[in-house]
């Protein structure tokens, strides 16, 4: 199990590289498909089967189809490189640094490297987290689909000349 | 220890082996029962001359298009253009593997399933695979830099967007009244009474959405030949092209076996005689329900002449989301009143 962890979070690495790298926007996007779904490989060897195959479902297979869609809507072939930003160029690297000190921080002190951290298999069933999001956690769950309705009439709105 | 390891691999290989044969071959031969059926339905003969009945028809055709000149356009996107039939083919063949085509049986104490793997999220993996399967035909569209792909591309990533949504929630009702992702499990469940009777209208539901996801009549837009030559494949040849053709007939098998699987009971059915024959009675009821399917759905492609664009999302989404919403609130208030 260990190695293939170690060869999927290869995989996810290089491929997010690669979202940032290329220089065609539908490599960009292939490229982030294989991000996901080696995360969902990741989730795949932690037990939890039913977040993986979520995980394809929802951000490979439906998100990235839309986000694919529109490239080719575009039709956009080669990105322009254009003169970037002055702001961006001061403030990308400090900004950088800051949040992957953040981020190396919190899993620090979330697992200390002598404490290997057993992965938590039993609760990750179809049945556990259903109850989780209408038990617990039906609050946020709901105000989250309110939210993105909220979006779905924004861009309806936006979209339509005359409704 | 070691022995049985190397039994249980050799076991798992051997059920690859013979699955994909078969399936490939299903492959081959249901091209060869289109063309019979769809020309008995024109009053024609369909292939006849290759074999008795044309049946060696599929190997020569095989041969044929190995032979041909493997064409690439010149302003194609050599790596998506590539990318997109091997996507297509390998994905159709995938979902194959979660399938179970029968009870298990018992040999020498060592307990074979008719499955490669059995998933207990089974349901769901063949929806993931299925809802990756549009990048093949979006991909090939976009990487051929020609317009009546790119057209074909575009309307087929649309429509299986849409398409997807009804798929799945016709097949939500039946996973209620199971209370499992397992394709075993969902099968056992249906021991009394084939979810057929129970989902009626999840059924039609999904069959119809199922319809959409292949690409078939009426709703193959992707490939009109009557407006857009070919499709996302028209810059395609050889054993490119191929690739999509197989993986399209692929992709029709493996929805007859869920709808078997899901609505008529997959393997059961009436078992009797020796133990030989008791074993392999029910992959014969299996082959001979998802048959009845691909025969329907050539029935269908003889029959229907093809939906308009915006009809075709209309339909989709004005009438068969909604109605499949109403299916799983139905059956959720019927599962609740049952419950109290």
């Amino acid at each position: 199990m260990v190695p293939l962890f170690y060869i999927f979070a290869v995989v996810a690495i290089l491929a997010g590289l690669s979202v940032v790298l290329q220089r065609t926007p539908v490599y960009s996007a292939l490229s982030l498909i294989v991000v996901l779904c080696a995360l969902a490989v990741v989730y795949l060897l932690l037990g939890a089967e039913f977040l993986a195959v979520v995980q394809v479902i929802v951000y490979a297979g439906a998100i990235m189809v839309l986000f694919v869609l529109v490239i080719m809507l575009l039709n956009a072939h080669r990105e322009e490189p254009t003169d970037r930003s002055r702001l961006a160029r001061i403030l990308g690297a400090p900004l950088l640094i800051v949040f992957l000190g953040e981020v190396l921080y919190a899993i620090w002190r979330q697992f200390p490297p002598e404490q290997t951290a057993a992965a938590p298999a039993a609760g990750a069933g179809p049945r556990a987290i259903g109850e989780l999001l209408f038990r617990n956690y039906v609050l946020p769950f709901e105000v989250t689909s309110i939210l993105i309705l909220v979006a779905v009439l924004g861009a309806v709105v936006l979209a339509k000349k005359q409704i | 220890m070691l022995s049985s390891m190397v039994i249980s691999l050799f076991l798992i290989l051997a059920k690859i082996i013979v699955v994909l044969t078969v399936l490939m071959t299903t492959v081959a031969y249901a091209v060869w029962l289109e063309r019979k059926v769809v020309a008995r339905i024109q009053s024609r003969w369909g292939p006849y001359l290759v074999g008795p009945h044309g049946l060696l028809q599929p190997v020569a055709d095989g041969l044929k298009i190995f032979f041909k000149e493997d064409f690439v356009p010149s302003e194609v996107d050599r790596v998506v253009f590539w990318l997109a039939p091997f996507l297509a083919f390998s994905l159709a063949l995938l979902s194959i593997s979660v399938i179970p085509f029968g009870e298990s049986i018992t040999i020498a104490g060592e307990v074979i399933q008719f499955q490669i793997t059995d998933l207990n999220v089974g349901l769901l993996f063949i929806l993931a695979v299925t809802s990756l399967g549009v990048y093949g035909v979006a991909l090939a569209g976009w990487g051929s830099n020609s317009k009546y792909p790119l057209l074909g591309g575009l309307r087929s990533s649309a429509q299986m967007i849409s398409y997807e949504l009804s798929l799945g929630l016709g097949l939500m009702g039946v996973v209620m009244l199971t209370g499992s992702l397992s394709l075993r499990e969902i099968v056992e469940g249906q021991r009394g009474l084939w979810n057929i009777i129970r989902q009626p209208v999840g059924f039609l539901i999904y069959f119809t959405a199922a319809v959409a996801e292949t690409n078939r009549v009426p709703f193959d837009l992707p490939e009109g030949e009557s407006e857009l030559v070919g499709g996302f494949h028209t810059e395609y040849s050889s054993l490119k092209f191929a690739m999509f053709f197989m993986a399209e007939y692929a992709n029709i098998v493996t929805v007859s076996c869920l709808a078997t699987l899901m609505f008529f009971g997959g393997w059961l059915g009436p078992v009797f005689g020796p133990p030989l024959l008791r074993a392999l009675l029910p992959v014969f009821w299996f082959c001979l329900k998802v048959f009845c399917f691909l025969f329907v759905y050539i029935w269908i492609r003889g029959t229907l002449p093809r939906f308009r664009y915006d009809q075709l999302m209309a339909f989709g989404w004005k009438f068969l989301l909604p109605v499949g919403l109403l299916n799983v609130l139905a059956t959720g208030l019927f599962l609740a009143l049952r419950s109290s």
